[in-house]
């Protein structure tokens, strides 16, 4: 066990998770209203996404952000990715300020963000090679093997993102994120596109592997039972505009965790019904605000 | 005698015949039909006098494709010959053309204050008609030969250009996304995901070069000299009408074969990108 771990991580000289830190963080996204958007009639307001966040990670735990739709989280996540800027605040990452992507994240995009034109193994070797360019040919082979093992895609690699199910693509995306080791993993609803029972098989995956591989990870999701069945905290935002998170929750249950029995626990119950409150309020303020704004 | 016809319909409720058959018999019907009339209006002198009947145009085409590679001196040569020279001319012009448009494409459709800069010149030039180019070319190069180079490099320059610029400048952002997370260099990013997410365009703006190329090439020669072009002219001026039919029917043949292939290019490039 212990030695497959070491086998899949390559040598560098960065700790294999990390503190993860969001320091009051707002995001505003100015409007459009000069004279020329007047004219041709696309102003729109200005929107704040998110305002004064303040989170700590601690090193390989997971996380879930759970929050009715529209409330930002997708916007939290580019903002840790380093996709898009804070608006105000910052993101540090063991102590270090980050304001641009790198391959200290690796982010699992929700639409698979796989390369059409690259074989699932040239995905993976992309990325490898990217982030290692002076790495030997032979090692980023290996690395990339061990992943695509480790995803259970063996036998796929020669084939194109086009040929794949939606399941099997993500599982590439998971691969290609895990493969450059980073020190924090980023999901943007990595299942929403999947059917209820691959989404529900994809989750088991992501047990399994986190299990293999405890990264710190960011999972953004709509689905309790997925935030309940994979994190160790769960962390609930209210709706936007300017979203804030309302309440964590600690998750205590023991791992490794099996969905068939994750409702046997004493606490399961209780914070299902929390979320489920929460979320539910949230969501019918979101719609009747948008019936009488 | 009714009874058995039902039982023979019910039991075969399938025509025989897929829709493709169906289409290529109503296609060989549609075909038969028009020589027909044609044939009919020619020998019942509905037509003017100059035009020739179905039969003696058939007769010709299957002159000029028996023996299309004779040559009996510039002006008598077969019609395989005079592709020859066309298809150099377009292909060699089409060549020059793209080397220009995908370097520029790429370059201002990865900088939006070169694409402002230079979007003006090619919105002028872009609508002109390639033969307002050809006295141009004369005047320049001084010779017939380079000049439909010219005239056809700066026709295949339009479409292939302003596809690959809108190629690049569209390449889906979270291909772009996933370069940046991974800290892929600039260069990196251009020719390991720019380039390959533009190349169904790119292919696609080359295949419409050519083949506007291809229809510029007979208007061009008309008015040069050589090739499939000149020979429709000479034809006209020899008042053969029949030859005039085959080279227009070779010209179309020769124009499909290239878009197929560029087709067929054009898939290989999309990975299901393109259903």
């Amino acid at each position: 066990m212990q030695s497959s771990k070491t086998m899949l991580s390559p040598e560098t000289s960065a700790p294999a998770a990390a503190h993860l830190s969001l320091n009051n963080i707002s995001k505003l996204f100015p409007g459009r209203n000069s004279w020329t958007d007047r004219l041709l009639r696309r102003t729109s307001k200005e929107f704040m996404a998110i305002s004064n966040i303040n989170l700590e990670v601690a090193p390989n735990r997971f996380v879930s952000i759970i929050g009715p739709s529209g409330c930002g989280k997708s916007t939290l996540l580019n903002i840790i990715a380093g996709l898009s800027q804070p608006t105000t605040g910052s993101v540090s990452i063991n102590g270090q300020s980050v304001t641009a992507p790198g391959p200290d994240r690796g982010v699992v995009f929700q639409n698979y963000a796989l390369m059409p034109w690259m074989t699932v193994a040239e995905n993976i070797r992309f990325a490898v090679e990217t982030v290692y360019p002076t790495m030997p040919i032979a090692e980023q082979k290996s690395i990339m093997q061990d992943y695509i093992g480790l995803v259970g895609l063996r036998g796929a690699e020669t084939k194109h993102p086009h040929e794949l199910s939606g399941g099997m693509k993500q599982r590439v995306g998971i691969a290609r994120a895990l493969a450059i080791n980073p020190q924090i993993l980023l999901m943007d609803e990595p299942f929403g596109a999947l059917d209820a029972l691959t989404r529900g098989f994809l989750q088991d995956e992501v047990e399994r592997i986190w299990e293999q591989e405890r990264k710190t990870v960011i999972l953004i999701t709509h689905s309790i039972e997925e935030a309940l069945l994979l994190s160790d905290q769960i962390v609930m935002m209210t709706r936007g505009p300017a979203a804030q998170i309302a309440q964590v929750l600690d998750v205590p249950f023991p791992r490794p965790r099996r969905r068939e029995t994750l409702d046997q626990y004493p606490d399961y119950h209780r914070l299902k019904t929390a979320m489920e409150q929460h979320l539910s309020y949230e969501t019918r303020a979101v719609e009747e605000s948008r019936i009488r704004p | 005698m009714t009874n058995q016809a039902l039982r023979a319909t019910t039991a075969q409720p399938k025509p025989i015949l897929n829709p493709d058959q169906q289409a290529f018999l109503l296609f060989i019907a549609i075909l038969l039909v028009f020589l027909g009339l044609w044939e009919l209006g020619a020998t019942l002198k509905i037509f003017l006098p100059i035009m020739p009947s179905a039969s003696q145009t058939i007769q010709d085409f299957w002159f000029w494709m028996s023996d299309p590679f004779f040559d009996n001196g510039p002006n008598d040569q077969g019609i395989g010959l005079l592709l020859l020279t066309s298809l150099r001319r377009v292909l060699t012009g089409f060549l020059i053309g793209s080397a220009i448009a995908i370097p520029l494409g790429i370059l201002i459709g990865l900088s939006e204050v070169v694409s402002k800069a230079v979007d003006p010149f090619i919105q002028i030039l872009r609508p002109v008609s390639p033969l307002a180019w050809l006295p141009l070319g004369l005047a320049l190069m001084r010779d017939s030969e380079k000049t439909a180079l010219f005239v056809i490099a700066i026709t295949s320059i339009w479409p292939t250009l302003i596809n690959t610029k809108f190629g690049v400048s569209n390449v889906d952002v979270t291909y772009l996304n996933v370069a940046r997370t991974l800290g892929a260099s600039r260069w990196r990013t251009i020719t390991k995901v720019i380039l390959p997410a533009a190349a169904p365009n790119i292919v696609a703006g080359l295949r419409i070069s050519l083949g506007i190329a291809w229809l510029v090439i007979v208007a061009a020669e008309i008015l040069l000299s050589g090739g499939i072009g000149y020979f429709v002219w000479n034809e006209w001026n020899n008042l053969k009408i029949t030859s005039i039919i085959t080279a227009i029917l070779v010209v179309g043949l020769v124009g499909l074969i290239m878009d197929r292939l560029f087709g067929l290019l054009q898939n290989w490039v999309s990975f299901g990108q393109r259903s």
